[in-house]
């Protein structure tokens, strides 16, 4: 991707992201509490969310590919499982993923 | 006034700002894998500042997705703070075309479990305010350490990086899909579907599209439960 592709990515992003905040201050409340509308947003990050833990742990330029992140992942689910503070949580999962590296390597 | 609510208050949020601050490394060091350079990651935690959609996008990015795609996932991910902004208005209840839209660039997941969480309506928005400038603060800081100290990793380094960035997705996940959260049960089936759909659509589609399809899960969440009592 160009560097001005990439800038503009960036810069309609992030306005787009700041426009959806003020929206929420700004229009009248019965829109986004119309029984759908709050249906979908309330689980639009679950599915969102779970969507980019599968593609970030277990694919790779298209493929399916197994190694040490599904380990970090797993060690990060335990830690999460036993309420370790988020930070905890990923320097757990870091450390896996190099060590599994490591010795896979 | 210093009261023992008001240093509670502060406290938890000063504590909350410095934890997420943390998190602001790993998105800076992702930001890094992922292709942008120190101002690009700078720019999204100034301007875009929540950090799902900024994970998602560089996410997408960083596996070769294209543009649309990127943002599409940041805004679709943006929506909720939406919601978050239709409950604050009323307790924030900014006056002014200034205040209202300074108020809106800290609405966040953070910001607002804090000023919900506050016993009153006048410690409910010190919440939003402190744990917002401390969260700015912080996030934009470690982001811009994130970013520089990423360029000078070795492989193992980047091993780690690789797996830091799923876990933290599932840790902005994982609150959702715990007892305590509205409808545990349906969220843990919408996520479970939403990773099926990405993964199966991977091999068939550009990078980033599964993400963004992945929101068909949400269907399976199924009607609106009947109109809570007013």
């Amino acid at each position: 991707m160009s560097p001005s592709a990439l800038w503009t990515a960036v810069l309609v992003a992030s306005v787009g992201c700041y426009l959806l905040k003020l929206a929420g201050l700004s229009v009248p409340a019965a829109w986004v509490e119309q029984p759908w509308v709050a249906r979908v947003v309330d689980f639009v990050p679950a599915a969102l969310l779970a969507a980019l833990v599968a593609v970030q742990a277990l694919t790779t330029d298209g493929a399916i590919v197994v190694d040490g992140r599904l380990a970090g992942l797993a060690v990060a689910a335990a830690a999460l499982a036993l309420r370790a503070p988020f930070i905890v949580v990923l320097l757990l999962a870091g450390a896996t993923g190099a060590g599994v590296h490591l010795l896979a390597g | 006034m210093p009261s023992p609510e008001r240093s509670a208050t502060l406290r938890d949020a000063v504590g909350l700002g410095l934890a997420v601050g943390l998190y602001g490394i790993a998105f800076g060091a992702a930001a890094d894998a992922a292709g942008l350079d120190a101002w690009q990651a700078m720019v999204l935690s100034a301007l875009m500042f929540t950090g799902a959609s900024q994970f998602a996008m560089v996410g997408v990015l960083g596996a070769g997705g294209s543009a649309a795609a990127a943002v599409g996932s940041a805004l679709l991910l943006g929506t909720r703070n939406t919601v978050y902004g239709v409950r604050m208005a009323p307790l924030l209840a900014p006056r002014g075309l200034l205040r209202r839209a300074g108020a809106a660039h800290w609405v966040i997941d953070e910001t607002t479990a804090m000023a919900v969480a506050a016993p009153d309506r006048e410690l409910g928005r010190l919440a939003f305010w402190a744990t917002g400038a401390t969260i700015y603060l912080g996030w934009n800081a470690m982001t811009l350490v994130g970013v520089l100290g990423a360029s000078g990793l070795g492989e193992t380094a980047g091993a780690a990086l690789d797996s830091i960035v799923p876990a933290a997705f599932l840790a902005l996940l994982w609150p959702r899909l715990r007892a305590g959260f509205a409808e545990p049960a349906v969220q843990r089936r919408v996520a479970l579907g939403g990773a099926v759909v990405a993964l199966a659509l991977t091999p068939f589609v550009p990078a980033g599209v599964q993400v963004i399809a992945a929101v068909v899960a949400v269907a399976l969440a199924g009607r609106p439960r009947v109109e809570r009592p007013a």
